[in-house]
C-alpha cells in the first residue's frame, strides 16, 4: 500500500505519460487531417489510410488523461473543466465530426465524400486549436484578461503548427513517391511555423506569468536543465537539414522525422511540466493537494501495474501488423 | 430561462441516451461477428465470410459513434456534475478507471486489426482480435453496470467527513442490483442487435437480394431472439423483484401504486395524477401486481404514500415501465412467430419481412424505455440516499449549458438521421453488389 505522497507522483507521473503519449498518437493522427486535402482523392484516401487502424486508440489516451484526472484528482478536474467548459465542448464537437467523418467518408455516398473529407479536415483543426487555446488558458491560470486569451489564441495556433509537423512527418514515414514529397514539403513549413511559435511562447510565458520566471530564472537550478530547451530548439534545426536531405533523396531514413518530432514534443512536454510541477491547477493546487483517497488509488494500482504493460505490448503488436508503407485501405 | 440543474440535466439525458443506443448494439453484435468468423473458419462457406464483411461495416460505424458519443460523457462528470465526483469519486474514479484500462484500449486497438488486418495477419490472429474486441465491449458494460447499480443500491463503503470511502471493493462491484442489471442489459443488447440483423436482412430481401448471406444472417437473428427473449423475461422479473427489495419506491412508481395495499391490482394503463395523487382512467387486473411481485394474490405492496417527497416523478416511470414490457412483448411475439414461418415454409412472406424491417431498432425503444424507468425512478437521488442530483450540478451559468445543449442537440440529431440513412444505404450497396470471387480471400489467408 502507497502513501498519499508516493500515490501522488505515481498517478501525477501516469497522467502526465498518458497526455504526452496521446499528444504524440493522436497529434499524428489529427496533425493527418489537418492537412487532409480536399481536392485530390487518391492524396486523402491514401493519407486516412495511414491512420486508420490507429486514430481510435490514439484518442483512448485522451480518455485515460482525462479519466486519471478525474480518478486521482478530482477536485482539480472539476476546478480545471468547469472553467473551460465552452472551449471543451467545441473541442468535443470537433472530435465527433472527425471520428464519425472517417466512417461517412468510406460508407456514404460518393458525392458526398469530398463533404466528408472537409468535416474531417475541418474537426482536426477544431480539435487541434481548442486544445492549444485550452492549454494557453491553463498556462495563464484560467485569467480571462484580454492578454490571456490573445496568449490562448497564439497557444492555439502552436499547438495546430506542431500536429501538423507530427502529422506531415507521420506521412513522409508512411507514403511513398509524389506525395511524400508533398508531405516532405508540409513538414519542413510546418517545422518552421512551430519553431516560431515555440520560441515566442517560451519568451512570453515567462514574461507574463511571474511562477514560470521563477521556476526558470531565480531558482536554484541546475545548469543541466537548460539542456532540454537548448536541445529542442537544436531539433528544430537537424529536423529542417534532414528534411533537405530526403528531398534530394527520399529512399533513406524516412522515419527519422518523425522520431525527431517526437523528441520535439517531448522536450517541449518536459518545460511545461517542470513549468508547473508541483501544481496542477496553475497557482491553486498541488498534486498533494488534490490527490484522491489512498484506499481507491492503491485498489486500482493493481490495475495499473498489470493493464498498463499489457496496453503498450498490443499498441506495439498494432503498429507491427501495419508496419511499412501505406497499403489501400480495403476493410476486410 | 431554465436553470443551470434542468439544463445539465437533460443535457446528460441527450448525451447518455444517444450514446447507449451504440454500444447497445455494439456488445452483442461483437458477438455475432465471433459466431460469423468462427463459422467461417470451421466451414470454409463463403455465406459467412460474406455475413461477417457486411455486419463488421456496421460494427465500425456503430463503434465510432459509441466512442465520440462516449468521449464527450467522460467530461461531463468534470464540466456538469462535479459534486457527483467530490463525493463519490473514491469509489467511482476506479470503477471508471478499470473500464478505461481494461476495456477502451483493447478494444481500440484490436478493432484495427479486426476492420483492417484481415490479409496482413493469419486468420486465428484475426478470428482472435475479433473475440478480443466483444470481450472488450463486455469488460466495458461490466465496468460501467457496476458503477450505475452502485449508484442505484450502494454498498461497501463509509461516510467520513461527507465523503464517500470504499471499505470493501468486493461489495462495491457486486452490489445487490449489479448481476441483475448486467444480465438484464447484456440480454437487451442480444436482442436489439438481434432484431437490427433481422431487419436489415429483411430488408435485403425485400429489395431483391438473391444472395444467401441475407437469408443465414435472417435465420440466425432470429433464432437468437427466440432464444433471449423468454430468458430476458425471467432475468426481467427477478431485476423487478430485487428492485422491490432495495427500491421499493421505484416500484411503486412503476406500478403506479400510490398507497400501501394488499392485493395490488395490475394497471395496464391509467394516466397517473400527481395532484390528487391518484391514477385516472386505469385499467386494472385485480391482485395481478402481489401475484407478480410477492408470488401472493394478497401480498402486501408499498405505496408510494410511504416516500412522500423522496419518490420519484410518477408519469415517466409509469409510462416507460408500459412501453419497455409493450415493446418487450411485440418482439416477442414476432420473433416467435417470424421463426416459425422459416421452419416451416423456408422464407419468410412480403408482410412478415416488411414487420421485420419496422422493427429494426425495437431493441433501442424498448432499452431506452427500460434506462428511463430506472434512472428517472432512482430520483431525486444520484446516487440513492447518498447524494441527490442537485447536489452535484456544476456552478457553471445557465447560459454556457444552453449553447454546450443546443450544440449537442443538433450535432446528435444529424448524426442520428446520417447513422440510420447509411445503414440502410450500406444495405442498398451490398444488394448491388455482385458476387464476390471469394477464392482471392481464400488464397490470402491459406498462404
Amino acid at each position: 500500500m502507497l502513501n498519499p505522497e508516493m500515490l501522488s507522483y505515481v498517478y501525477g507521473g501516469l497522467m502526465a505519460l498518458a497526455i504526452l503519449v496521446y499528444a504524440i498518437l493522436d497529434g499524428y493522427d489529427l496533425g493527418v487531417g489537418i492537412l487532409l486535402p480536399t481536392n485530390n482523392d487518391t492524396d486523402a484516401d491514401t493519407m486516412i489510410a495511414s491512420i486508420g487502424p490507429f486514430w481510435d486508440a490514439n484518442e483512448t489516451w485522451l480518455v485515460l488523461a482525462v479519466g486519471l484526472a478525474l480518478i486521482a484528482f478530482p477536485t482539480a478536474h472539476s476546478v480545471i473543466l468547469q472553467a473551460l467548459y465552452l472551449p471543451i465542448t467545441i473541442m468535443l464537437i470537433g472530435l465527433i465530426i472527425r471520428g464519425v467523418a472517417f466512417d461517412f467518408r468510406a460508407k456514404a455516398k460518393i458525392k458526398r465524400k469530398k463533404r466528408w473529407d472537409t468535416m474531417f479536415k475541418l474537426g482536426s483543426i477544431l480539435a487541434a486549436f481548442m486544445q492549444g487555446y485550452m492549454l494557453g488558458l491553463y498556462v495563464m491560470s484560467f485569467d480571462t484578461s484580454i492578454l490571456s486569451i490573445l496568449f490562448a489564441l497564439l497557444s492555439g495556433a502552436g499547438v495546430v503548427g506542431a500536429y501538423t509537423l507530427i502529422g506531415a512527418a507521420w506521412l513522409v514515414l508512411k507514403t511513398e513517391g509524389e506525395l511524400q514529397f508533398k508531405a516532405i514539403h508540409w513538414c519542413q513549413f510546418a517545422g518552421r511555423i512551430t519553431f516560431i511559435g515555440v520560441i515566442a511562447v517560451s519568451i512570453v510565458n515567462p514574461l507574463i506569468n511571474s511562477d514560470v520566471y521563477k521556476a526558470w530564472f531565480e531558482s536554484q537550478m541546475p545548469l543541466i536543465l537548460l539542456a532540454p530547451p537548448v536541445l529542442c530548439l537544436a531539433l528544430f534545426i537537424v529536423q529542417d537539414r534532414v528534411l533537405n536531405k530526403l528531398k534530394r533523396n527520399n529512399e533513406k531514413r524516412g522515419w527519422l522525422p518523425f522520431l525527431i518530432s517526437a523528441v520535439i514534443f517531448i522536450l517541449c512536454f518536459f518545460g511545461l511540466t517542470y513549468s508547473f510541477y508541483p501544481y496542477i491547477v496553475p497557482g491553486q493546487l498541488t498534486i498533494f493537494e488534490a490527490v484522491a483517497a489512498p484506499e481507491s488509488l492503491n485498489f486500482l494500482l493493481y490495475g495499473v501495474i498489470v493493464v498498463v504493460p499489457t496496453i503498450i505490448l498490443y499498441t506495439l503488436f498494432s503498429y507491427r501488423v501495419f508496419w511499412g508503407k501505406v497499403q489501400p485501405l480495403s476493410y476486410y | 430561462m431554465l436553470d443551470t440543474l434542468l439544463l445539465s440535466r437533460i443535457q446528460f439525458a441527450t448525451n447518455i441516451s444517444f450514446h447507449i443506443l451504440f454500444p447497445t448494439i455494439t456488445i452483442a453484435l461483437g458477438w455475432f461477428l465471433v459466431f460469423f468468423k468462427v463459422r467461417y473458419d470451421i466451414t470454409n462457406h463463403p455465406v459467412w465470410l460474406r455475413a461477417y464483411r457486411f455486419w463488421v461495416k456496421i460494427f465500425a460505424l456503430t463503434f465510432a459513434l459509441g466512442v465520440v458519443s462516449g468521449i464527450t460523457m467522460s467530461f461531463q462528470f468534470g464540466t456538469n456534475w462535479p459534486g457527483f465526483m467530490e463525493k463519490v469519486g473514491n469509489i467511482a474514479g476506479p470503477l471508471l478507471g478499470y473500464e478505461v484500462l481494461t476495456a477502451f484500449f483493447m478494444e481500440a486497438t484490436f478493432l484495427g486489426v479486426m476492420l483492417f488486418g484481415m490479409n496482413r495477419v493469419s486468420p486465428r490472429v484475426h478470428t482472435l482480435s475479433t473475440v478480443i474486441v466483444a470481450v472488450g465491449t463486455t469488460i466495458s458494460a461490466f465496468w460501467i453496470l457496476s458503477l450505475n447499480s452502485w449508484m442505484q443500491t450502494p454498498t461497501g463503503f463509509e461516510l467520513r467527513d461527507g465523503i464517500v470511502y470504499p471499505t470493501d471493493w468486493f461489495a462495491v462491484i457486486f452490489n445487490p442490483s449489479f448481476p441483475y442489471r448486467f444480465s438484464h442489459m447484456l440480454l437487451a443488447s442480444g436482442l436489439t442487435a438481434a432484431f437490427l440483423i433481422a431487419g436489415v436482412s429483411s430488408y435485403r430481401l425485400l429489395k431483391k437480394d438473391n444472395k444467401h448471406a441475407p437469408n443465414m444472417t435472417l435465420k440466425v437473428a432470429l433464432t437468437v431472439a427466440c432464444l433471449l427473449a423468454p430468458l430476458q423475461i425471467f432475468v426481467g422479473d427477478l431485476h423487478g423483484l430485487n428492485t422491490l427489495e432495495h427500491q421499493p419506491q421505484k416500484v411503486a412508481a412503476m406500478e403506479g401504486a400510490w398507497e400501501t395495499q394488499k392485493g395490488l391490482p395490475l394497471v395496464l394503463f391509467a394516466i397517473p395524477n400527481e395532484t390528487t395523487r391518484t391514477n385516472d382512467f386505469a385499467i386494472e387486473i385485480p391482485k395481478a401486481a402481489s401475484l407478480i411481485l410477492t408470488h401472493d394474490l394478497e401480498g402486501e405492496i408499498k405505496g408510494l404514500n410511504e416516500f412522500e417527497g423522496v419518490h420519484p416523478p410518477v408519469k415517466p416511470v409509469f409510462f416507460g415501465f408500459r412501453i419497455m414490457v409493450g415493446m418487450g412483448m411485440l418482439m416477442i411475439a414476432v420473433a416467435f412467430i417470424t421463426r416459425f414461418s422459416l421452419w416451416r415454409n423456408h422464407k419468410l412472406s412480403h408482410w412478415q419481412l416488411r414487420i421485420l424491417v419496422a422493427m429494426s431498432f425495437s431493441g433501442w425503444i424498448a432499452t431506452l424505455a427500460g434506462w428511463y424507468v430506472t434512472e428517472i425512478g432512482r430520483q431525486p437521488y444520484l446516487v440513492s440516499g447518498v447524494l441527490t442530483v442537485k447536489e452535484a450540478v456544476t456552478t457553471v451559468a445557465s447560459t454556457n449549458v444552453a449553447i454546450s445543449l443546443t450544440a449537442y442537440l443538433s450535432v446528435y440529431i444529424v448524426l442520428l438521421v446520417l447513422y440510420i440513412r447509411t445503414l440502410f444505404y450500406t444495405a442498398d450497396k451490398a444488394v448491388q453488389v455482385e458476387e464476390y470471387d471469394y477464392s482471392i480471400v481464400k488464397e490470402v489467408h491459406h498462404a
